[in-house]
């Protein structure tokens, strides 16, 4: 372990141990908002697990994200909750791991193509189930976890997440998907199996984007489809991280916490208007800032010595 | 035996959507993610001008067919040409038309939802019955189809019978070599990226004659052209036509069979049936 990471690490753990006396300080909005911070954080780090070094854009969080939700919701009364979170990144990991045999041995665009409507598709299955099952189109959450309860396990997730990157960035995986990312050609020439790399590493991503859902299912009282399969979650997601940079372990957080509040502000000033907005951040992080902000900062940093000298 | 005549009806008006989305993807090789909201764009049209002016839907979509195709070449020229220019490799410009064309499908949803707002639109028109073997059908529906096919048979002759199409041809195989037998690729491929538009947006002008539609269901439709299109193989726009009329039957049968909501969960079905057993495509040849 070198300085530099010796450092991170210490810089990480404070943040972190800063962040968990949130609720203690602040309740009501201030806590919301820190939820869905982490949460963001947690789905947006995940997603770049994957997404960052193949450049394989995921658009399928909402979908995982809702599984994972629902399965709390729909066996609330059978299983003890631990039992569920447990369950939910199953059924993430098993969705994964079908969608990547069936996609990632093919070229980028399929997968692509394949997770753009997901979310959509198992929101109408579900719906089916549930219509033809007789039952109501939602289902009631209640538990005894409280808000307080929800943001520290998203925490502890979110620091079990970022070792993990941390952890695979540094192994021979990550350093296999970071060569098929360059090319895959190469990737595969040099004896690298680059479908088995691919489908580990979104196996990964998906199943705590499942257990995410999980844990937040708790917030929201009353389950329906439309919440739990938000397709703009999955946009939000990707905005996000390559609006902060993904070739970075920390660029995702700078996209996710200033893009939070501002949707926040968007959503209650100008709600037809999101649209309008998610696109115009879509085109200006391809025509513009093409490796986010933390490309940005690194610029900057690399040019003053210039200008010093 | 309805099953096979309305799916087989909705099918021609899926081949023209599909076949635009497959022009700008086989020669311009853009992967446009806002081809469901050309399509909307081309149904709000068509209702603008039958509920505000009476104007037949039949003589709405040749009339945009201009507009829309000059707006789909601006896109390319000025949206899509410098992610060309700039990309080192098919992959990295993969990504950028991906999230660029995906951007630009948002906007133009949130530009229709202040335009016409969140509900949802349909019109009547042409809804007297006609028969066909005993059986009453909607007459949008049908000439809809006859439409849809005079435009692909149209479209077929123009790209096989011209120097043109020739070229465009030329350019979706390869534009290296089409490069270095003097073919401005460039051009082309804003000519493709433009009729390919055009012919989408006369697409949701047919649909718009017998489908309810919002503004935000462009990526509805976006999935079903892009189904059909890696179904049909990417350079033979019969491929195309044949996969829209497998759609068409297979949604028609599962939402009468099984249930309207699953439509898209249909759609999904024959997806990851070609992914597995022919990922080249009904007509394609196998990449070597």
């Amino acid at each position: 372990m070198t300085g530099t990471e010796k450092t991170g690490l210490a810089v990480g753990a404070a943040i972190f141990l800063a962040a968990a006396f949130v609720p203690l300080l602040s309740g009501g909005y201030g806590l919301s908002l820190a939820v869905t911070v982490v949460m963001y954080a947690v789905l947006t780090t995940s997603w770049t697990l994957f997404s960052g070094p193949t450049h394989y854009i995921s658009l399928a969080t909402a979908a995982f994200f809702g599984l994972g939700m629902y399965t709390v919701a729909a066996l609330i009364d059978v299983f003890p909750y631990p039992v569920l979170l447990v369950m939910a990144t199953a059924v993430g990991a098993v969705l994964a791991a079908l969608i990547g045999l069936a996609t990632l041995r093919l070229s980028g665009v399929y997968f692509v193509i394949f997770t753009l409507g997901l979310a959509e598709m198992v929101r109408q299955l579900v719906t089916w189930v549930q219509t033809t099952m007789g039952t109501s189109s939602g289902l009631v959450v209640l538990t005894g976890i409280d808000e307080p309860m929800i943001y520290w396990q998203l925490l502890a997730l979110a620091a079990a997440v970022y070792l993990a990157s941390w952890r695979i960035g540094r192994s021979r995986l990550g350093f296999a998907l970071r060569i098929i990312g360059g090319d895959e050609v190469v990737a595969r020439h040099s004896g690298i199996n680059t479908a088995h790399a691919k489908i580990a590493l979104f196996v990964i991503s998906g199943s705590v984007a499942a257990l995410t859902g999980a844990i937040l299912a708790p917030r929201w009282t009353y389950v329906e489809p439309v919440i739990a399969f938000s397709p703009m979650l999955s946009f939000l997601v990707v905005i996000m991280a390559l609006l902060g940079g993904v070739h970075r372990l920390w660029g995702p957080l700078l996209g996710v916490i200033p893009f939070t509040f501002l949707w926040d502000l968007v959503t209650a000033t100008f709600p037809n208007q999101t649209a309008l907005m998610l696109g115009l951040c879509f085109l200006l992080i391809v025509y513009i800032i093409p490796n986010g902000f933390a490309g940005l900062i690194e610029n900057l940093i690399r040019r003053r010595p210039l200008l010093a000298g | 035996m309805d099953i096979l005549i309305i799916g087989v009806l909705l099918g021609g008006a899926y081949a023209l959507m599909a076949v635009g989305l497959q022009l700008q993807y086989g020669v311009a090789r853009i992967m446009n993610l806002a081809n469901g909201e050309i399509l909307v764009a081309g149904a709000f049209g068509a209702f603008w001008f039958f509920t505000g002016s009476q104007v037949s839907p039949l003589i709405t979509v040749i009339g945009y067919a201009p507009v829309a195709f000059a707006a789909n070449w601006a896109i390319y020229r000025y949206l899509m040409l410098p992610l060309v220019r700039r990309s080192k490799s098919e992959g990295h410009l993969e990504v950028d038309s991906i999230l660029a064309t995906f951007g630009l499908s948002f906007i133009l949803v949130g530009v229709m939802l202040a335009l016409f707002g969140g509900e949802f639109f349909s019109y009547s028109f042409l809804e007297k019955p006609f028969d066909i073997m005993g059986q009453p059908y909607e007459q949008n529906r049908l000439v809809a189809f006859l439409y849809a096919a005079a435009f692909c048979v149209g479209l077929y002759v123009w790209l096989h019978r011209t120097r043109m199409g020739l070229t465009l041809r030329a350019v979706s195989v390869s534009p290296e070599a089409s490069r270095r037998v003097g073919i401005d690729v460039a051009g082309a491929s804003a000519l493709a990226f433009g009729l390919g538009g055009a012919i989408t947006a006369a697409g949701g002008g047919l649909l718009s004659t017998f489908l309810v539609f919002d503004a935000s269901i462009g990526i509805i439709f976006t999935m079903k052209a892009l189904v059909i299109v890696i179904m049909g193989g990417l350079r033979d726009i019969r491929g195309s036509i044949v996969a829209a009329f497998v759609l068409g039957l297979t949604e028609t049968a599962v939402a009468s069979l099984i249930d309207p909501g699953l439509t898209l969960a249909a759609a999904y079905v024959v997806f990851i049936l070609v992914l597995l057993f022919r990922p080249q495509g009904i007509f394609g040849r196998r990449a070597t």
